[in-house]
């Protein structure tokens, strides 16, 4: 019994070290971000700051082209989030409910498409582009965005269409509903919590992605937030204040989201994987 | 066509068939192809001929001038053969190869240990241990890359303050980058750090669906925790496993941000993975040709990785439906 006890200790005391180890970054970057200069520049770390100030937000918010940017990642993730969200329930509502030729070669390609690297693609996405004069536009990042986001949002949307019993819809026929209006009425509300989750997950995709904005998005006024981040760089150093002030900004929007539906982007992304 | 699969969607509407003229089930023919007709020319139009583009460009010389005139000069293997005699090439296959062994060995074996631990501890610590799992899975990589970068930083760096005073070695002043290898760990450090989460915890819904009583018939028998994990769990979580390899060795060969953004957009050639060295011959060196045929060559290795995957995948989807 007394082993027991000393083990469970000994387990938590190790338990509680993961969670310093894994968490203190985060904490860093923040407390980095509500430290005035001097406390950041000091050869012997600060823990905590001695008083909090917001200089090194309202700073990073007034940095050239900061709501610029802002605008910029809204308009790319907001476009990308409500084409990708009908495109994505209907290729579901296909392949959860009806058997058609292709359906599983469908399927293989939108599992298989997930692993190809996007770094691979930038190449010929940025020479197709510049032959369209597309280049340093938000429409082709738009475009490239949906499809990376689009075979996971299928994938995930099958398993909330599949979970909804087909029972249900044909109760609905029986009592005199069409099958658009049982379609409406039954399934739509209960794949509903699905669209926000994977509504939610093409918003962080989009809001995160680097190499793709970088690449095509060349002056400052077409980029989004993530490459905004490297403008507290410059050759005289880093401002590290600032810039942990920006990454903190720029994370919370994930962070939030992320929050909301980190139960279903699990699920969706080994769907079935444990099950088998 | 497609009568059997059809079972269950034609059992939902079959008493409208006799009701219905022969248009409608042309219309429910056809029905599930116009449904996936517009995501299908989104993935096949932005990746699928880009993709088809790219084994293209790799048989090109594709430089400055041939951009100006959106022409390239089919050279066929030629790419490829530059790359068997280059020894640059080499090095980048090879460093890249130990990276995603390292990374993908250290991360899975962490996040094991951690999986294993969250089954151990008290309830409260395990809340706060998934919540901090959680809450790191969730931070955006490119802030956290610069996160990293301030804790490395040479002059002011948290991380050189603490391993002087922890007394591993003198550490002020001390710059991470000048030695790939120690370059490379840090680059380790922050692609595990991200990794962790989320395998963790899927290893960890994994471990609780290992039923109890084979466990215990097991302990009963005389078997050691180490020997409980090993012959009854592994085998249970075998396609997690499966998948989980798959996935890192996808993510960890393919690691372009973590270089790009901590060596500030100018990695010197000793930090060139593949896709940094593709990356930096087509954007930097306007070799698009040379940078296309390096990209091809990592989606073929990472084509061998991913047909276990994908074929586990499709397995489990067609036995569930």
């Amino acid at each position: 019994m007394r082993r027991r006890v000393a083990s469970r200790t000994f387990f938590d005391t190790l338990g509680l070290l993961v969670v310093v180890v894994m968490l203190f970054p985060i904490y860093w970057m923040v407390s980095t971000a509500l430290k005035p200069g001097k406390e950041i520049l000091s050869l012997t770390p600060v823990w905590f700051p001695s008083h909090v100030t917001f200089d090194n937000f309202r700073g990073a918010m007034n940095a050239p082209f900061f709501w610029n940017d802002v605008v910029n990642s809204l308009t790319v993730v907001l476009s990308v989030v409500a084409i990708s969200i009908a495109l994505a329930f209907l290729a579901a509502v296909s392949v959860a409910r009806f058997g058609f030729r292709g359906r599983t070669a469908f399927i293989v390609m939108v599992i298989a498409v997930q692993m190809v690297p996007l770094n691979a693609l930038v190449i010929p996405v940025y020479l197709l582009l510049d032959r369209v004069g597309q280049v340093d536009s938000l429409p082709g990042v738009i475009a490239y965005y949906l499809a990376i986001v689009l075979p996971f949002m299928i994938w995930t949307l099958r398993g909330f269409v599949a979970n909804v019993p087909v029972d249900l819809e044909e109760a609905a026929m029986v009592d005199g509903a069409s099958r658009v209006g049982a379609f409406l009425r039954i399934v739509f509300p209960l794949v509903a919590p699905g669209l926000v989750a994977t509504g939610i997950f093409g918003f962080i995709q989009a809001w995160n992605e680097y190499i793709i904005a970088y690449v095509l998005l060349s002056s400052s006024s077409k980029q989004t937030l993530t490459i905004w981040l490297a403008s507290f760089t410059t050759q005289h150093g880093t401002d590290w204040g600032g810039l942990m002030a920006g990454a903190t900004l720029t994370a919370l929007p994930v962070v939030f989201f992320f929050l909301l539906v980190q139960r279903h982007v699990a699920g969706g992304l080994t769907a079935g994987a444990v099950k088998g | 066509m497609g009568v059997a699969g059809d079972a269950r969607a034609s059992a939902a509407t079959g008493r409208n068939i006799e009701a219905g003229p022969w248009r409608s089930i042309l219309a429910r023919r056809l029905l599930p192809y116009a449904l996936i007709a517009p995501a299908m020319l989104v993935i096949l139009g932005v990746l699928a001929y880009p993709l088809g583009m790219l084994l293209w460009l790799s048989t090109q010389r594709y430089g400055l001038r041939e951009l100006i005139q959106h022409q390239g000069e089919f050279i066929g293997l030629q790419n490829f053969e530059t790359f068997r005699v280059d020894p640059q090439f080499r090095y980048v296959v090879t460093v890249s190869i130990i990276f995603t062994i390292v990374n993908v060995g250290v991360s899975m074996l962490l996040s094991t240990g951690i999986a294993l631990l969250l089954e151990r501890v008290s309830r409260p610590i395990r809340v706060l241990l998934s919540a901090g799992l959680v809450l790191v899975w969730a931070t955006p990589s490119i802030p956290a890359i610069d996160l990293w970068q301030w804790m490395f930083d040479y002059e002011f760096g948290v991380v050189n303050w603490l391993l002087t005073r922890i007394g591993v070695g003198n550490y002020i002043h001390h710059n991470w980058f000048e030695n790939p290898i120690q370059g490379f760990t840090v680059i380790t450090v922050i692609v595990v750090w991200g990794a962790i989460p989320f395998l963790t915890l899927m290893l960890y819904a994994g471990l609780t669906q290992v039923p109890r009583e084979l466990v215990e018939a097991a302990e009963i028998d005389g078997a050691r925790p180490w020997q409980v994990f090993a012959r009854v769990s592994v085998p249970i979580l075998r396609p997690v496993f499966l998948v989980l390899f798959s996935l890192s060795t996808i993510w960890d060969f393919g690691v372009f941000n973590q270089v790009w953004v901590l060596l500030n957009q100018r990695p010197n050639e000793n930090y060139f993975l593949i896709s940094v060295y593709s990356f930096q011959e087509s954007f930097r060196v306007s070799q698009y040709g040379l940078g296309s045929a390096a990209a091809v060559v990592m989606v073929a290795i990472l084509v061998v990785v991913t047909f276990a995957y994908v074929r586990q995948t499709v397995r489990l989807t067609e036995e569930a439906v």
